[in-house]
């Protein structure tokens, strides 16, 4: 039955079947993080522009107040996640090991830490314009991980229409379960949000693309969505499903151009922690102080799915999961094919921030490198039908031009070459090198 | 403490390697290997033997001449199966320096030279093959009639030793031709199929190996079933294989549709010779074919055409080695120009538009 209904279900090409791992958390209900006394906000959470605080040391702050506004188009603000006050503007340890501006809170531990309701903003009468700029004053990025900032996707040309919203619920990534409990658990505010979207931008349909494996999420949303132009996508499980780019080839069946955008295609894709995003801060006027964190992987002693105020250290957080198991050799923030280290478990949750895994040495081990023996595995595990090993000898040799002819810059680092090579060669590492390369040569 | 490894995402990986991709075909070359053994006998076992240790040893050897960790890369695995499909190729009763020249061959002129692992341009076990039956025509065409261990026409243990150590000539009392051979050698006196039929087994047989041939190539029907497990495993692709298949069998058809009387039929093209060993196991050689699917195809196609070609019309009965080694030459060519279309760019590498045409720039 399943092998008889995968044969009709639609799917990108390639891609790669890694262990799930899942069943740590996927029945775990959402908890909430107590608040913590110290916070610290990053001006800048994703590529553009950092934004500009608005506060001074010392100031009081109430939670959700804002404390930075966007320094420019792409940008987005940022809130308070705490009642509290400011007790320092600087250089901080960011997640790479840099040191990057961020605003420090401490939070009043006297405080209720209670928000006062506001009544539902009147989005339907709102200018499109006015829309995108409440959007970008919400703080609303993309919550899948790349936290792109959301309100630059709603600005649409006048030349170009959304025809189609597409809300990216696949979750491809190992051992993350937090897109999963959220339709579970608040499906009402991503319909909500999903409607919203679909009014504003006067699109015709909205799809919500869910991997099979979480049958019951999909069973849920397509209960509720009975009759409306809402419909919910079961998609046969696959990484990188969750990608962009995939999920479109994997709803509707289209490529998007190289260079070009989804909504070049008349398509709108959001994630559904963006989209819920956008529910509360239109119905609730509930900025973006929080959100949906798994803490899972070997080394993590409970693992669990968390409300998680933005801002909190990875180590409170940690502790309130009962810490690390004695085992775990990295702590890795994001899902485990594209996710980072963290290089200190001082740095706050981030708006991006999907998971905390905790890894021990049989996931971080590094097998003995072979020589490519050209078996083809990484070409057929590469999504966009590239050729790794090709990547990954130029990159050795330091022949980044010559990569770049073979379009090295359409590879969008998602690690199935890695994930399939026999000969344990760190192809998507190299990749990584040899684009970082091109990048920094450009004047 | 162990020294912190430095190393970022992905932070899984599938459960393969190159040792258990070697061992999966290995595996998968058993059923013939044995079959084979046992109906050549001791000299057969022999052989084997001393072909697999020779190809570890030249191994070795070129590894500590190149100053590479020699445990390392023996473990890899792909030494012992250059090795084991070289004397798969080889005529189960000839003398042991054959094995001992061709496993020399083939690991050190085959592979080593080029840069050892992932580097070769020819398949090893072919220029082996190839520059033994150059070399040494005699030995390489002597076949024997099948002669099962234990049965009363099979040499003893002792017997056996001399036929592959001892330069006996009891090979000489039980030479016979290959199905392949056979049919070069009557069609060419001007018989017709049918008369020159006489004097091969018939299909099944041909298909089940008990006729004269290679070591571990005349059980057609054991070598697909390995080959299919590799499909299986996912080790190889059904590409080249079917492609290779199809490139002799249909040339075959077609002649053999037109004058029934001088060419032989696709069936037993397929059953006999190196067909299906060469399709399933050398042809997919990883190291050596193209890598992309279509490109793939191209090649397993080359390589059936060019086998049924050599046969028919060439001086030798059979041509697997060179029909695969010529391919081998286009490999690189064939990579270059057949790559798969990049997701959102069209066959040149040119951004697709937006309603999925190409470009008019």
């Amino acid at each position: 039955m399943s092998l008889l209904s995968s044969l009709f279900q639609h799917s990108f090409s390639h891609g790669v079947h890694p262990e799930g791992y899942k069943e740590a958390t996927v029945d775990l209900p959402i908890q909430r993080v107590p608040f913590v006394s110290r916070y610290l906000m990053p001006l800048g959470q994703h590529i553009g522009v950092p934004a500009r605080p608005v506060v001074k040391v010392g100031q009081q702050l109430r939670r959700g107040q804002m404390i930075a506004e966007p320094g420019g188009f792409m940008s987005t603000a940022l809130h308070s996640p705490v009642t509290g006050k400011v007790v320092d503007i600087g250089p901080h340890r960011h997640q790479d090991g840099s040191f990057k501006l961020a605003i420090e809170i401490e939070a009043d531990p006297y405080a209720t830490q209670r928000m006062e309701p506001q009544p539902p903003k009147d989005w339907e009468a709102m200018p499109m314009a006015e829309f995108v700029s409440e959007v970008q004053r919400a703080g609303i990025v993309g919550m899948g991980g790349a936290a792109f900032p959301a309100h630059v996707k709603y600005s649409i040309p006048d030349t170009q229409h959304i025809d189609e919203v597409l809300v990216n619920g696949a979750e491809c990534e190992p051992y993350l379960t937090n897109d999963h409990r959220l339709m579970m658990e608040r499906p009402e505010a991503l319909i909500r949000g999903t409607e919203i979207l679909m009014r504003k931008l006067g699109a015709r349909r909205a799809t919500i693309g869910v991997e099979d494996n979480k049958p019951d999420a999909i069973a849920l949303l397509r209960g509720l969505l009975g009759g409306t132009a809402i419909e919910v996508a079961s998609l046969p499980m696959k990484y990188p499903q969750g990608a962009e780019k995939m999920l479109i080839k994997a709803v509707y069946d289209r490529e998007v151009p190289a260079g070009q955008l989804p909504r070049d295609l008349g398509i709108l894709v959001n994630n559904v922690g963006t989209v819920v995003a956008i529910a509360d801060w239109f119905d609730r006027g509930i900025p973006l102080i929080e959100r949906v964190v798994t803490v899972s992987g070997p080394g993590a002693a409970y693992p669990a799915n968390l409300i998680v105020p933005l801002g909190t250290p990875v180590r409170e957080v940690l502790r309130f999961c009962g810490g690390l198991k004695e085992e775990t050799r990295e702590v890795v923030m994001g899902g485990p094919m594209m996710g980072a280290p963290t290089a200190s478990l001082d740095v706050p949750v981030l708006k991006g921030t999907s998971g905390i895994l905790a890894f021990t040495e049989a996931e971080t081990r590094t097998g003995t490198e072979y020589p490519c023996i050209r078996c083809g595995r990484c070409l057929e595990a590469c999504p966009y039908f590239l050729n790794p090993s090709r990547f990954a000898r130029l990159a050795k040799a330091r022949l980044f031009e010559e990569a770049k002819g073979f379009h090295l810059m359409d590879c969008v680092e998602c690690g199935s070459c890695t994930f399939a090579c026999p000969s344990n060669i760190p192809i998507v590492q190299l990749i990584r090198t040899a684009k970082n390369n091109l990048r920094s040569r450009k004047p | 403490m162990k020294e912190p490894t430095l190393i970022a995402a992905p932070y899984s990986h599938a459960k393969t390697s190159v040792s258990r991709t070697m061992g999966l075909v290995m595996l998968a070359l058993l059923p013939a290997t044995l079959f084979g053994l046992y109906q050549f006998g001791w000299p057969a076992i022999f052989l084997f033997t001393v072909t697999l240790i020779s190809a570890v040893a030249a191994e070795a050897f070129s590894l500590r001449l190149a100053g590479k960790p020699v445990g390392l890369f023996l473990k890899d695995g792909s030494a012992l199966l250059s090795g084991w499909l070289l004397a798969m190729t080889l005529p189960p009763w000839a003398p042991w320096w054959i094995g001992v020249i061709g496993a020399f061959l083939a690991i050190v002129v085959g592979k080593q030279i080029f840069g050892g692992l992932g580097q070769n341009l020819f398949n090893p076990a072919m220029v082996a093959r190839v520059a033994l039956l150059i070399s040494f025509p005699l030995e390489l065409t002597l076949f024997t009639a099948p002669s099962p261990l234990f049965s009363a026409s099979a040499p003893g243990f002792l017997e056996g030793l001399a036929v592959t150590f001892g330069g006996s000539n009891a090979i000489d009392a039980v030479a016979s031709a290959t199905p392949l051979g056979h049919f070069k050698t009557e069609l060419g006196r001007g018989l017709t199929l049918g008369q020159a039929s006489e004097g091969t087994g018939s299909l099944w047989q041909l298909a089940w190996g008990q006729i004269p041939g290679s070591l571990g190539e005349t059980s057609a029907l054991l070598i697909l079933l390995g080959g299919l497990f590799l499909i299986h495993k996912k080790v190889i692709g059904w590409h080249i294989p079917l492609a290779m298949l199809a490139g002799l069998a249909l040339p075959a058809a077609l002649f053999h549709g037109l004058y029934p009387g001088q060419y032989v039929g696709p069936l037993t093209h397929l059953v006999s010779g190196a067909a299906m060993l060469g399709a399933f196991f050398i042809a997919t050689d990883l190291v050596t074919s193209p890598v992309s699917r279509s490109g793939q195809l191209l090649f397993g196609a080359g390589c059936g055409l060019l086998v049924y070609v050599i046969r028919t019309w060439a001086g030798y009965p059979e041509g697997v080695a060179f029909a695969v080694m010529l391919m081998n030459a286009c490999t690189p060519l064939i990579d270059h120009y057949l790559r798969p279309r990049i997701y959102g760019r069209d066959r040149r590498g040119e951004p697709l538009n937006t309603d999925g045409k190409r470009e008019n720039t």
